[in-house]
C-alpha cells in the first residue's frame, strides 16, 4: 500500500504524459485525417472530384502507414522526429509517430462514414446547383457527423493503447509506468492500479463519445 | 422548354474486356412550356438516365441538352450549377437530409442559391403551406410518412422558383392513396404555377392521371411518343400496346376461353363513337347473339377510351357480316378466337 502511494506523483506524470500525447495525436487526427478522409471519399469514382491517379495515391499511402506495427513505426519515424523537434525522447517526440497512425487511422474511419451517407441527397444538393464546397460543408459533413464522432472514439481508445508503446523511444506515459514497475520490477500492484486507471480512462472516452454522437444523432431517430 | 437532340449515355462496364452499356441510344424529345410529359418505360429501360441528362446529372456521351434556350451540355461547372439551381427535381427515395429539420430541408436549395437570411424565413413558410405541411416544420424526416416526405421533397424543389419540374419515379416507393394525393398535387403545381413537370414512371395509372404527353422508352430508346390518349387509344409499338393492355387489364379466366361458342372480339370505342349502340344494331341487322364477357371504359381528360369483350354466336355468314358491320364503326377490333 505504501509503495503505491510512494507511486502517486510518478502516476500523476504518466497520466500527464499520456494525455499530452492523446491530445497531441488526436488533434492531428482531427487535422489531417478529417481532409484525407474527405479526398479519399470524394475521388472515388462516380463522385464530384472523381480523379483516380489521385484516389490511388492516397489510398497506397493510408494503407502502407496502416500495415506497419505500431512498435515498428515508432523506430521508422526516428529520422523524421529528429528532423522535425531535434530529439527523439519525450512525449513530445512520441507524438509524431501517433499522430502519422493516427491520421491514417482516422482517414479511413472518415472515409467510411461518408461512404455511409446517401448518395441520392449527395444526387439532390448536385441537382439543385450546389458547388463542391457546399456539398462538403452542408451535405457530407453534417449528414456523416454521427460516423465522424464515432470513428473518433475508436480513434482514440486505439491511440491509447499505441500510447502504451510510447515507451519504448522513452515516450513514457501510463502504459510504460505499467510495463517498468509493474512487469520488470514485479510490482503487480502498479500493474493493477495502472490497468484499473486505463480501463477508466477508456469507459470516460467511450462514454463521452456515445454523448457527443447522441447530440449529432438525436434528429435522425 | 426542353429540347433533347440525338442523346445517348453510356456507362463504362464494370469488367474490363466487357463493351460499354448504352443507356440511353439516341434520344430526342421536346417538353413544351407549362405540359405535363411523361416518360414511361420498364425498369432498366433507361427513363431515369434520360430524365437526369436533363438536368446533367448524367452527362450524355454524345447529343445536345437544350433547357429553356440555354444549350446545357456546352456549359462550363459554374454556369451549369447555376442553370440548375432554376430546375427543380423530386426523387423515388425523397433524398431528404436525414440530420435535418422540415424547414432546413425546404431552406436547402435557398441556401444553394444564396438567398439570404429574411428572404429564406420569409419563402419557407410559403412553401410549407404549399405542399400543407405548415404544422411539421420542425419535425425530421424520420417521423415522417412517405407522403410527407415526398411533400417535403417538392417544397425544397420549388424553393427558387424553377419554371421547370423534373420528377424521378415520384410515387413509386408511396401506397396507391397517398401516391394519388402527391399525384394531384404536382398537377395542381402545374396548373397553378404554370410550371413544365417531367415525371418518369413505370406505370401507365401515373401518367394517365397526369400527363398531357407522354414517350415510351424500351431498351435505352424512345420507341413512341404522342398525346397520352393517343398513346392509349392507338398504341402502334408492341411494348407500348403491351403497356396499355395491361392497363386495361381485360383478362378473361383460362376456363372460359376454352368453353367459348362463337367469335370472340375485343373491340376498342374511342370518344363519341362509343355513344352508338354499334352491338345492337350489329345483332339485329346480321341477326346474330351477341354476349359481352368483359369490358372497361377509361378516361384520359375527359375523354373516354372504352374496350369490350364480346361472343358473337350466329351463322357463319353472319358473324362476318357482324364483324365487319363493327369493325367499321369502331376503332378497332380484334378477333382473339374463331
Amino acid at each position: 500500500m505504501d509503495s503505491l502511494l510512494a507511486m502517486l506523483p510518478d502516476l500523476v506524470t504518466a497520466f500527464k504524459e499520456t494525455f499530452l500525447m492523446l491530445g497531441v495525436s488526436t488533434a492531428f487526427a482531427l487535422i489531417g485525417g478529417v481532409p484525407l478522409g474527405f479526398f479519399l471519399f470524394i475521388t472515388q469514382r462516380r463522385l464530384f472530384w472523381e480523379n483516380r491517379a489521385a484516389n490511388a495515391v492516397g489510398n497506397v499511402l493510408v494503407n502502407v502507414i496502416r500495415s506497419v506495427p505500431f512498435v515498428i513505426l515508432l523506430v521508422l519515424l526516428l529520422p523524421l522526429t529528429q528532423l522535425l523537434l531535434k530529439t527523439t525522447i519525450g512525449p513530445v517526440a512520441a507524438s509524431v509517430p501517433l499522430s502519422v497512425a493516427a491520421i491514417a487511422f482516422y482517414a479511413r474511419l472518415v472515409q467510411g462514414s461518408l461512404c455511409e451517407v446517401d448518395s441520392g441527397v449527395i444526387e439532390a444538393a448536385q441537382a439543385f446547383g450546389a458547388s463542391p464546397a457546399m456539398i462538403i460543408r452542408s451535405v457530407l459533413f453534417r449528414e456523416a457527423l454521427p460516423g465522424l464522432l464515432r470513428g473518433l472514439t475508436v480513434t482514440v481508445i486505439s491511440l491509447v493503447g499505441y500510447s502504451a508503446m510510447a515507451g519504448i523511444v522513452g515516450g513514457g506515459g501510463v502504459g510504460d509506468l505499467a510495463i517498468r514497475f509493474g512487469y520488470y520490477r514485479y510490482q503487480t500492484g502498479v500493474m493493477v492500479v495502472t490497468v484499473a486507471a486505463l480501463v477508466v480512462l477508456v469507459q470516460v472516452i467511450q462514454v463521452l463519445g456515445d454523448y457527443l454522437v447522441r447530440r449529432a444523432d438525436l434528429k435522425a431517430k | 422548354m426542353i429540347e433533347l437532340q440525338a442523346v445517348s449515355v453510356a456507362f463504362p462496364s464494370n469488367d474490363r474486356a466487357g463493351a460499354a452499356i448504352q443507356a440511353v441510344r439516341d434520344a430526342s424529345l421536346t417538353v413544351d412550356r407549362g405540359e405535363v410529359f411523361g416518360i414511361v418505360g420498364s425498369s432498366g429501360a433507361g427513363k431515369s438516365t434520360l430524365v437526369r441528362t436533363i438536368n446533367l446529372l448524367e452527362r450524355p456521351s454524345s447529343g445536345r441538352v437544350i433547357v429553356n434556350g440555354t444549350e446545357l451540355t456546352a456549359l462550363g461547372a459554374r454556369e451549369l450549377r447555376r442553370e440548375r439551381q432554376k430546375i427543380g427535381m423530386i426523387f423515388q427515395h425523397f433524398n431528404l437530409m436525414h440530420t435535418r429539420t422540415v424547414w432546413d430541408n425546404a431552406a436547402f436549395a435557398l441556401r444553394i442559391a444564396g438567398a439570404s437570411r429574411a428572404d429564406i424565413r420569409r419563402r419557407v413558410p410559403e412553401l410549407l403551406a404549399l405542399v400543407g405541411l405548415s404544422d411539421k416544420a420542425g419535425a425530421y424526416p424520420a417521423q415522417l410518412s412517405g407522403g410527407q416526405k415526398q411533400r417535403v421533397g417538392i417544397a425544397r424543389a420549388l424553393a427558387n422558383h424553377p419554371e421547370l419540374l423534373l420528377c424521378d419515379e415520384p410515387t413509386s416507393a408511396l401506397d396507391l392513396e397517398t401516391s394519388a394525393g402527391v399525384l394531384a398535387l404536382l398537377k395542381e403545381i402545374n396548373q397553378q404555377l404554370g410550371l413544365t413537370i417531367v415525371i418518369i414512371s413505370h406505370e401507365m395509372a401515373v401518367i394517365k392521371a397526369v400527363c398531357d404527353r407522354v414517350a415510351v422508352m424500351d431498351g435505352g430508346r424512345i420507341v413512341e411518343q404522342g398525346t397520352v390518349y393517343e398513346i392509349f387509344a392507338r398504341p402502334r409499338h408492341p411494348f407500348t400496346r403491351e403497356l396499355v393492355d395491361r392497363t386495361f387489364n381485360l383478362e378473361l379466366p383460362g376456363r372460359h376461353l376454352d368453353a367459348i361458342h362463337g367469335t370472340l372480339l375485343k373491340v376498342l370505342f374511342l370518344g363519341e363513337k362509343a355513344e352508338t349502340p354499334v352491338l345492337f344494331e350489329a345483332a339485329r341487322s346480321c341477326n346474330v347473339g351477341v354476349n359481352i364477357l368483359h369490358g372497361k371504359i377509361e378516361y384520359v381528360g375527359d375523354r373516354a377510351i372504352g374496350l369490350l369483350v364480346v361472343s358473337l354466336t350466329g351463322t357463319a355468314a353472319g358473324v362476318e357480316a357482324a364483324v365487319a358491320f363493327i369493325r367499321d364503326r369502331t376503332e378497332r377490333v380484334e378477333v382473339l378466337h374463331g
